[in-house]
């Protein structure tokens, strides 16, 4: 599956690993929030870099003494109207300084993407290559925005008041 | 009132480009009506029984009359010639087509409006009270902050696809609540505290629908730099906590019931706390309440006295008119100025409605008279807020010459009234002729007066979009076996004294709903004491006497 990283179609080095399969050697991996709990020691005595999908119901707040370990949160969109990742990615980004990527999985629209760029996911798994002009466009759609997130313009309301102060 | 910078220009425009992109996709094919839904709807457009019906927001209600005529004007062009005021201070056209979408969106913003999240599972077009700014008790002006709450949630990347809509509304009045408050999903109070400092007591969890509960106060002052870090913080509870495996358990109002006011608190206060100390940009600056302040500024009054003559001469002589200032003109801060109400509920009419021809009449009457700017409010009229006394007879002819000078505020005539199912798809019964069929049944004006205050509200169904849970009597449309019937509720009240109503009994057809709704008001009249209310009647006996008039037959 194609993946979009940072607005460019990359080739995703990760592989997701279902709960009964091996751990594939050399390979970065992402594991279950279950495998994980179930696994942990083990998990972290492997060498390769590890990272974790949580579903929607599943707060980065139950990993949060582990972030380090992760270099990779995937968080899964199971339809689009299920908006909870949105919050989930803002708290790794802005409240819990996670350095690693942030990426999205599941069912994500085009007309989602400058919310979730501004939210702070930093990669999408596309189906398709064509995802990447999709995405440029939508986020190129608003000049402004009104309020604070992960990413985005400063706000208007700080241009506004940075323009009188000047 | 608010006008744009480049910036909220730049907002509406980027929004108009991009729906018209969205809309040139589902036309091609490119986007499923699944996918599409969520798009158009986030853009006020909805599907409904028999065509598209898109909603225009009026942010808290306030609109200038050149927005006025644009909305007559798109009444004309795009729609049959009329548009309807809702509940929500908004206004909605039924019969738009959806190529057209995009251009009514353009033209919209060329008057500095919008339908943006009018609908949708996301932050609504926030709400306020329509005396703000010109009624005498007031701690503030309550649509400073509205235009702060609609800029912050405009586009807010986090809550965009919140469990279910969201619902907020402001006042800055002491002691009265005309905007219904405490049934919002949140519900913001401009109050002051022991030192003298202004900042907002926060209730949440109010809501009518399918389960009516009045909200709960959870936070009793939070400063005024602080307004969108604690909104954020229960948005953010809410977009986390609140259910999404049943859709009529999604609301902000299940969860607080469910989790409990205490924890619910609790959760609240972590997350404000942790959102204070990220140390972020959500703190509102002082210069940013002043600029917008700036503008509600109050226009500039003349130096006048109360009951001028030339008022009080023609109350005199026209008793028409005396009764239209008794029951729509409410007390001015401004001595000599009157808030004029325009009751949108004539007799046998649909309430709410108004035709592109009333709206351009109701656009040079606030040009005339009251600064060029009008207010929409959540039950369904309009007002001109600052009316000269000595001009109210002028003003209540050009009200008169366009049939819009029914003088039956707050009196029966005066009903809230969801479309129902001669337009909405969700619907199980018609509303509207329900509303026609009792204004006609009590057009007398002085048994209105008799009767006296008198809130009825009338829905479609369950969803509750007429407020019938909070009428002094409410009417809720049911389907039996495909026939409409109409369950009556008694003593809801949606101000400072909420309270939800309760069902009197089995329903009635439609063929006796209006004599049931006569029957309940001549028991109040027959057992009422001298200066009670219907409603205080109704909370001094209960519902037996209305019970045993009602079914006495059976």
């Amino acid at each position: 599956m194609p993946l979009l990283k940072h607005g460019t179609i990359t080739d995703d080095p990760w592989v997701h690993v279902a709960n009964a399969e091996d751990l594939p050697t050399g390979l970065p991996a992402i594991i279950s929030l279950d495998r994980w709990q179930a696994e942990r020691d083990a998990l972290i005595a492997r060498k390769e870099a590890l990272g974790i999908r949580l579903e929607s119901h599943q707060p980065p707040s139950l990993i949060r003494d582990d972030l380090d370990r992760f270099a990779l949160v995937a968080l899964n969109f199971p339809k689009f109207a299920d908006g909870r990742a949105y919050s989930h990615a803002r708290l790794l980004k802005e409240r819990y300084d996670f350095a690693g990527e942030v990426r999205a999985t599941g069912d994500v629209l085009r007309d989602q993407y400058r919310f979730l760029h501004r939210c702070g996911f930093d990669a999408l798994e596309v189906s398709d290559a064509e995802a990447a002009a999709a995405w440029k466009e939508a986020l190129g759609e608003f000049r402004h925005d009104y309020q604070p997130a992960a990413r985005g313009a400063e706000t208007v309301l700080r241009r506004r008041h940075r323009r009188q102060a000047a | 009132m608010y006008r744009y910078d480049e910036f909220d220009r730049a907002m509406v425009l980027d929004r108009v480009r991009q729906f018209e992109g969205q809309v040139a996709r589902r036309l091609a094919g490119e986007l499923t009506e699944e996918q599409f839904r969520p798009l158009r709807l986030q853009n006020g457009l909805y599907l409904q029984l028999h065509a598209y019906m898109l909603r225009v927001a009026i942010p808290y209600g306030q609109l200038n009359s050149r927005q006025m005529r644009k909305l007559a004007h798109i009444a004309r062009t795009y729609d049959k010639g009329y548009g309807h005021f809702t509940t929500r201070q908004n206004i909605q056209y039924n019969w738009p087509r959806l190529a057209d979408a995009p251009r009514i969106l353009a033209e919209l913003a060329e008057v500095e409006m919008h339908a943006i999240q009018t609908s949708g599972n996301c932050i609504r077009n926030v709400t306020a009270d329509q005396y703000a700014g010109v009624t005498a008790d007031e701690v503030e002006d309550p649509r400073v902050y509205a235009e702060i709450i609609r800029q912050w949630s405009t586009f807010h990347p986090e809550f965009a696809f919140l469990p279910r809509k969201f619902k907020i509304a402001v006042s800055g009045a002491v002691g009265v609540d005309r905007a219904a408050v405490r049934f919002h999903d949140i519900g913001v109070f401009i109050v002051r505290n022991a030192a003298g400092e202004t900042g907002f007591e926060i209730w949440a969890g109010g809501g009518l629908g399918r389960t009516p509960m009045v909200g709960r106060k959870v936070s009793a002052f939070v400063a005024r730099e602080d307004l969108l870090a604690y909104l954020e913080a229960i948005l953010r509870v809410y977009n986390l906590e609140g259910r999404r495996d049943n859709l009529y358990k999604a609301r902000i109002k299940i969860l607080v019931h469910e989790t409990g006011t205490e924890d619910f608190i609790r959760l609240v206060e972590e997350e404000f706390a942790a959102i204070k100390a990220a140390d972020g940009d959500l703190a509102l600056p002082a210069e940013e309440i002043a600029r917008i302040r700036a503008y509600f500024r109050p226009p500039a009054y003349e130096a006048l006295a109360d009951d001028p003559p030339a008022l009080t001469a023609r109350r005199f002589e026209h008793r028409d008119f005396n009764n239209w200032v008794r029951t729509n003109t409410a007390r001015h801060k401004a001595a000599g100025y009157a808030i004029a109400n325009i009751s949108l509920k004539p007799a046998g009419l649909p309430p709410g409605d108004v035709t592109a021809d009333q709206m351009d009449a109701i656009a040079d009457l606030a040009d005339r008279f009251s600064f060029g700017e009008i207010r929409a409010t959540h039950e369904q009229n309009l007002v001109l807020a600052d009316v000269r006394q000595d001009q109210l007879f002028d003003l209540w002819q050009g009200l008169k010459a366009i049939g819009l000078a029914d003088a039956n505020l707050d009196h029966i005539g005066d009903i809230i009234c969801c479309p129902g199912l001669d337009y909405c798809s969700l619907a199980n019964a018609r509303s509207i002729p329900v509303a026609e069929r009792i204004t006609q049944r009590f057009a007398d004006l002085d048994r209105q007066y008799d009767i006296g205050e008198l809130r009825l509200k009338i829905s479609g169904c369950i969803n509750a979009c007429g407020h019938h849970h909070v009428g002094h009597i409410g009417i809720l449309g049911v389907d039996r076996k495909d026939q409409e019937y109409y369950q009556i509720t008694l003593g809801g009240a949606p101000g400072e004294d909420a309270a939800i109503g309760s069902k009197v009994g089995p329903a009635f057809s439609s063929d006796q709903v209006v004599d049931a709704v006569e029957t309940v008001v001549n028991t109040y009249l027959g057992i009422r004491r001298p200066g009670e209310r219907f409603i205080d009647t109704y909370r001094r006996v209960g519902d037996q006497p209305f019970k045993e008039n009602l079914y006495a037959a059976a």
